[in-house]
């Protein structure tokens, strides 16, 4: 069956929440708007203003106090407008999600997903444009998603709720209306399982979320320069497989790594110290990244178009990878 | 007379901590919660077993008061294994899941939006217990508590807010700190929420006040805030004197003279009959129970450096 990002969303809190009367989503115009970017669509309707709770626009209040019902027994699902708000959460979400079950020595723990959009979509200036994964990923105790695909989201969605830990899953604005095949019904992919979206022979990008979709046109178009690309995407940044990234960077013996974010201390940099450790090797010269600029995202679309990573860049980087000009 | 005996428990357990300090047995940030004695227990006494307490950083006294075994406790703040949280925790961390004491937060203001999340969790699944939260006068300008005395009162969450106003932020006096200081529960009213004060110092008025507040939030649904005006006798954490450069002698020795163990004692001995035997006997039991927390904690193993990764994850 086809679907859209959003309504493989849709369809797996839906299901989720007929399955366990625990679940129930939060955040600001769940409800009645039935989502900012409409993923809970109907949600109201069938559900009722019990599970799907509006909320003022009060980040660190809404997302401490699903924090505090999932010590007490429920399973929250939080919708973060877009993630550029979750920074006012980052308290909550760092100092209390991540840090309760630890700190009470395995006492209680905290099954809450905070999920919504990260990363830019078209001109939406500095504040509503930012990739920030790496910031979620530094911090042990939480799990860290970001799925590329609607049959991904689907799957891996339903994995966060069912997880007993803090998961943040992120989303993207212009993934939503992407479409692609799902699964009928009730099927969930693993949490730290990456998976090979196009295998080749010469040489391995590693790409996540909304940069997927570049990494798989970049691959495309060198194929019929006769370079085999492998397409591996984590989906999961924390824990990250990197059996399977290493697998495939053992193959190829080359690495181009692409992130939407910012380079300096990015989520690349962590995954190229990583792969160094197993693979250094097996490697024919340095892993390289191609990421957004080291800039706030500026709002004029040349500009904006100049720092987030395109197709042309990752092709150039694998030609730098293959040392060919 | 338990309720003296329980203010007894917190007051000495907590001088033999200042004195493990100096040791160095207790290591990190200790905050005592002498003089405040009154406020856990007379709120504490008051709850059902299945109702729910969040606190801040100054948690010993309402972990005790919850009726956590004072040995684990201790052993919590020695960093021992046989601790409440293995060790993990820490003075600023005690949790008790058991008896739903749910934890001590250590981020001003942080714990007020769990506290109602723990009572959104009770609303949702139809069930009639209530959220003690307790937060110092502090945390009163964070947004956190704005955020969630909205959020509370917008949604009828059953929390009591129990704001133990000693005062002092560390060292900044509230008339600095909140702009309606001579009567910080007015901060709630401004959310709709019915507030009171109370003599935070006479553990009976605390016990009648935060009775009615919790028949209140328990049969109305509604959260309310309490306003109880303490003191603390000692600094605001073991690396401070007691007085100095923001409070002085005179104000501490004053405050002293108003100590909530010495006015139960009074009022017990010339009201309920009690004698100074029954004083001494339980003197004797305090100080017996305290020494065997002491000597649990030190005879206890330090965790294993092998269990470092665990409870980080759920598995």
């Amino acid at each position: 069956m086809k679907a859209t990002y959003r309504e493989a969303l849709n369809q797996a809190l839906r299901e989720e929440m007929r399955r366990d009367d625990r679940v129930f989503l939060i955040g600001e115009d769940v409800a009645y708007y039935q989502g900012a970017f409409k993923v809970s669509k109907g949600f109201l309707e069938e559900f009722g203003p019990r599970r799907v709770v509006d909320t003022p626009i009060t980040e660190p209040g809404f997302t401490g106090l699903a924090i505090g019902a999932a010590m007490a027994g429920l399973r929250p699902v939080v919708e973060v407008m877009t993630f550029n708000f979750a920074i006012l959460a980052l308290d909550q979400i760092v100092n209390n999600a991540a840090k309760v079950r630890y700190m009470s020595g395995g006492q209680f723990s905290v099954p809450i997903v905070i999920r919504g959009p990260g990363s830019a979509a078209h001109q939406l200036g500095a504040q509503h444009s930012q990739s920030l994964e790496a910031w979620f990923c530094h911090v042990p105790g939480l799990k860290v998603v970001a799925p590329a695909t609607p049959y991904d989201a689907k799957g891996l969605i339903k994995s966060a709720i069912r997880d007993g830990n803090p998961v943040v899953f992120i989303e993207a604005q212009l993934l939503y209306p992407t479409q692609g095949e799902v699964g009928d019904g009730d099927y969930t992919i693993p949490l730290g399982v990456a998976e090979v979206k196009r295998p080749g022979t010469d040489v391995t990008l590693i790409a996540y979320s909304k940069m997927l979709l570049v990494a798989l046109e970049a691959a495309e178009r060198l194929a019929q320069e006769g370079i085999q690309v492998e397409v591996v995407d984590p989906r999961t940044l924390r824990p990250l497989d990197l059996t399977t990234l290493a697998a495939s960077a053992r193959k190829t013996g080359k690495v181009v790594i692409i992130e939407e974010g910012w380079p300096f201390a990015g989520l690349g940099a962590q995954i190229a110290e990583s792969l160094y450790q197993r693979v250094f090797d097996y490697l024919d010269g340095p892993i390289l990244r191609v990421t957004g600029r080291d800039v706030p995202m500026p709002y004029a679309r040349n500009l904006e178009d100049a720092v987030i990573p395109d197709v042309n860049r990752v092709i150039a980087a694998v030609h730098q990878a293959l040392y060919r000009k | 007379m338990h309720l003296y005996t329980q203010m007894l428990l917190i007051r000495r357990f907590e001088e033999r901590c200042a004195e493990m300090y100096a040791l160095g047995k207790i290591g990190g940030f200790c905050h005592l919660y002498i003089g405040e004695e009154a406020v856990a227990v007379g709120a504490v006494d008051v709850l059902r077993p299945d109702d729910y307490i969040f606190s801040a950083y100054r948690d010993h006294g309402h972990c005790l008061a919850r009726g956590s075994d004072p040995k684990r406790v201790m052993a919590e703040l020695f960093g021992r294994a046989t601790g409440l949280c293995k060790g993990k925790g820490g003075s600023m961390h005690l949790v008790d899941a058991e008896r739903r004491f749910m934890g001590g937060y250590a981020i001003v203001g942080g714990h007020l939006p769990l506290a109602a999340g723990a009572a959104f969790a009770v609303k949702y699944r139809g069930g009639d217990q209530v959220v003690l939260c307790f937060f110092g006068e502090g945390a009163v300008p964070t947004g956190a508590c704005h955020e969630t005395l909205n959020l509370a009162a917008l949604w009828g969450l059953p929390v009591l807010f129990l704001c133990e106003n000693n005062r002092y932020g560390m060292g900044t006096p509230v008339e600095r700190a909140v702009a309606l200081y001579q009567d910080v529960s007015q901060n709630a009213a401004a959310y709709g929420i019915d507030a009171g004060r109370v003599d935070g110092m006479d553990v009976l008025a605390v016990r009648e006040a935060v009775s009615k507040a919790i028949d209140h939030v328990r049969t109305k649904q509604r959260p309310y805030f309490l306003e109880a005006l303490t003191y603390r006798f000692l600094g605001h954490s073991m690396a401070d004197p007691s007085h100095g450069h923001y409070r002085t002698k005179a104000e501490v020795d004053e405050a002293k003279r108003r100590d909530p163990l010495l006015l139960l004692k009074t009022r017990l001995l010339t009201e309920r009959q009690a004698s100074d035997e029954d004083f001494k006997r339980i003197e004797q039991e305090i100080v017996n129970r305290v020494r065997e927390s002491v000597e649990f904690a030190d005879a206890s193993p330090f965790p294993s450096e092998k269990d470092l990764e665990e409870d980080v994850y759920l598995p």
